[in-house]
């Protein structure tokens, strides 16, 4: 029992994560059609300037956090400027193919910053941990829940309740009809990969607090996400919220029994599972648990 | 019958007009094309006597890059499905050749068969698992493909990790399969009709010659109604599936196809690589394949070939030239970049550029540029 709780926190703590940048994934696909390839890079920085503006400028963790969402925001409104914008129009595998790109430039610059040397996140949790049910869970998971979540429910209402957001959901309805409304397209799409790069930037810190520290390797976690949008569908909020947590909860529940009960799967076998599970589900269901389905029309 | 003589003589002084199907669809439209061919495949073959040792092995990794660069072509470009799976199926290509062609040795099966055996097999065994995948891919349209692909990457790297009486396991590896062709070991060094030739020129001779089969059998493939089955899938799915082209077919074929040229090309490629290790066939190695594709220019086989040779020769440019770019260091002098770090650098920056820019890649280039010249001196 207190395994199995462990682990489905655990798991959720995870899931909240891939939520969180399924989330920003999620919004760039809505408004421009394109898969940001280059959200694990962002997330990386995200990690890193957080992480730099504790350590170096002696800011309080809190405060570097948000600086560093808007920092990332603005490194994402600027790579939408200069490299996606002119894909409008292209067919949408090129525009993705663009972020691949993107993807290595700023993975480089991310490796260049970062150095040979591990630095923390400077986080408040660090391995702490609290007993939750009889179990004995990391402050940090729940962390991640707490915050991850908070900051797509705050994503979730600017959509419904602002103006703004209302402008970008008419954008990712139907950009002409938006356009003729008048709403700033173009400064909509700009807005999109703010709002993302700043998500990432956020999923970023809470990936690298704790005990793994901001690394490169980190990116790894951001492709994760990709399942959880194709379970959830690719433009569907609610849906990847939903696959996050149950991608999490497998990935958990995997790696606390897979290794006692199905030892022939393999070392490190919970990292292939968000795969697994997505092959399982484009098998069955093309579109994902929530994703609208294309309409083909000749 | 003297109408076809007579079109024949106009024809003579006018390549671009074309009176019949069969002249649209000819391997080679225009006898220039023909002729500028058969140039650069003399010229080729002649290399390895004028260049040094390095670039003679550098440019046999071109050819094999330029291998799997047409099949990833043939599905993304021809097909237009695409795919960020194609470092999965050179793994897969890399291992059945391993097994089949290497040694047997610490805990690693291999066979030791002849190259006649592995070769083929290396292509077959990803075709067919190329085929066991496209339904399931044929399902899914656009990006969510992409994703899917990707995900075969993770799980197929997993598989080479866990698998270790195949690969040796993860960071430990194993030799790759030998190339020995009929009892002629095509990686080691002969004398033949007086020549005295390293290996690495006859491995060069090796992977030019297959890179040229199946370059024409590529080109060769995209005229027939095959691939004008892939173009019309690609340029509107629904339209092709009311013309009669049967969709989960054609999708089928063509990731079939591309799996057997991605399977040939890891194959060739652990020969070069020495030693091999489950890392070896990660997402960035599919990055490198997709950036042949989209750099060298989509749905052209000339395309991918320059793309190869750009990708290919991009770090060897980058380490020649670093000592006058200000900006590099070798690692902890305090440069701005290290050689490595802007040779990456460099090939995101160019993807998108080139993307951006000149969607249709160097190919595009080489078309304006012969297009400037047709006309000269009146181009305007």
């Amino acid at each position: 029992m207190e395994t199995f709780v462990a682990a489905i926190i655990g798991g959720l703590g995870t899931g909240a994560v891939y939520a969180l940048l399924a989330v920003g994934f999620v919004i760039i696909y809505r408004t421009t059609e394109v898969i940001n390839f280059a959200q694990p890079a962002l997330m990386i920085l995200g990690a890193y300037a957080s992480s730099a503006l504790v350590s170096q400028a002696g800011l309080p963790f809190w405060l570097s956090v948000v600086v560093a969402m808007l920092v990332l925001a603005l490194v994402g409104m600027v790579t939408e400027r200069i490299a996606l914008r002119p894909m409008i129009g292209r067919p949408s595998f090129s525009a993705a193919t663009v972020t691949v790109g993107v993807f290595i430039v700023l993975l480089i610059v991310a490796f260049r910053l970062i150095g040979p040397d591990i630095i923390t996140a400077g986080d408040p949790w660090g391995l702490q941990t609290v007993t939750v049910l009889g179990a004995t869970v990391f402050t940090l998971d729940l962390a991640k829940i707490v915050i991850s979540l908070t900051a797509v429910a705050a994503v979730g209402l600017f959509l419904a309740r602002s103006r703004v957001g209302l402008a970008m959901r008419a954008t990712a309805f139907d950009q002409e009809t938006a356009l003729a409304q008048g709403v700033k397209v173009g400064r909509m799409f700009g807005l999109s990969w703010g709002i993302s790069a700043g998500l990432a930037a956020l999923a970023g810190v809470l990936v690298s607090s704790g005990a793994s520290g901001v690394d490169a390797t980190i990116a790894l976690v951001a492709l994760k996400a990709l399942p959880v949008i194709i379970l959830g569908g690719l433009d569907s909020i609610k849906g990847s919220v939903i696959a996050g947590l149950l991608i999490g909860i497998a990935e958990g529940l995997t790696k606390a029994y897979q290794p006692e009960f199905v030892p022939w799967l393999g070392a490190n076998f919970d990292l292939v599972v968000p795969y697994l599970i997505m092959i399982v589900v484009l098998m069955v269901r093309p579109y994902g648990m929530f994703g609208t389905k294309e309409v083909i029309r000749v | 019958m003297s109408d076809v003589r007579a079109s024949e003589r106009t024809l003579r002084g006018r390549p671009l007009l074309t009176t019949r199907y069969s002249d649209e669809l000819k391997i080679f439209t225009t006898a220039t094309k023909r002729n500028w061919t058969i140039v650069l495949i003399a010229v080729t073959a002649a290399l390895p006597f004028a260049l040094e040792r390095d670039l003679v092995s550098l440019l046999s990794t071109v050819f094999v890059f330029a291998i799997g660069g047409i099949g990833l072509n043939i599905l993304t470009g021809y097909a237009g499905q695409v795919s960020l799976g194609h470092a999965f199926f050179l793994g897969l290509g890399a291992y059945t050749a391993a097994v089949l062609g290497g040694e047997r040795s610490g805990g690693v099966v291999g066979l030791g068969l002849d190259m006649a055996i592995w070769l083929p097999l290396a292509g077959l065994v990803p075709a067919l698992v190329g085929l066991a995948v496209a339904p399931l891919a044929a399902r899914v349209r656009g990006l969510y493909l992409a994703i899917l692909t990707l995900g075969l990457v993770f799980i197929g790297e997993h598989i080479f990790k866990e698998a270790d009486w195949i690969t040796g396991g993860a960071g430990v590896g194993r030799a790759p399969a030998e190339a020995v062709l009929f009892g002629f070991d095509l990686f080691a060094a002969h004398e033949i009709l007086g020549y005295q030739l390293d290996r690495f020129t006859v491995f060069y001779y090796a992977c030019f010659v297959i890179f040229v089969v199946m370059a024409f059998a590529a080109r060769n493939l995209a005229r027939s109604r095959f691939g004008r089955a892939f173009a019309a899938v690609r340029d509107r799915d629904v339209a092709a599936e009311v013309m009669g082209v049967n969709l989960l077919r054609t999708k089928t074929l063509a990731f079939a196809v591309s799996s057997f040229y991605a399977g040939i090309a890891g194959a060739l490629l652990s020969i070069i690589f020495g030693r091999i290790t489950p890392e070896n066939w990660n997402l960035f190695l599919s990055i490198d394949f997709l950036a042949v594709v989209f750099i060298g220019g989509l749905a052209t086989i000339s395309g991918s070939i320059l793309g190869a040779v750009f990708v290919v020769m991009l770090p060897k440019l980058v380490e020649e030239f670093s000592d006058y770019v200000p900006l590099t260091s070798d690692v902890g002098q305090g440069g701005l970049f290290t050689v490595f770090q802007l040779q990456s650098l460099l090939f995101g920056v160019l993807i998108v550029v080139f993307l951006v820019l000149e969607p249709r890649g160097l190919y595009g280039l080489w078309v304006r540029v012969r297009n400037y010249f047709k006309a000269w001196p009146f181009s305007y």
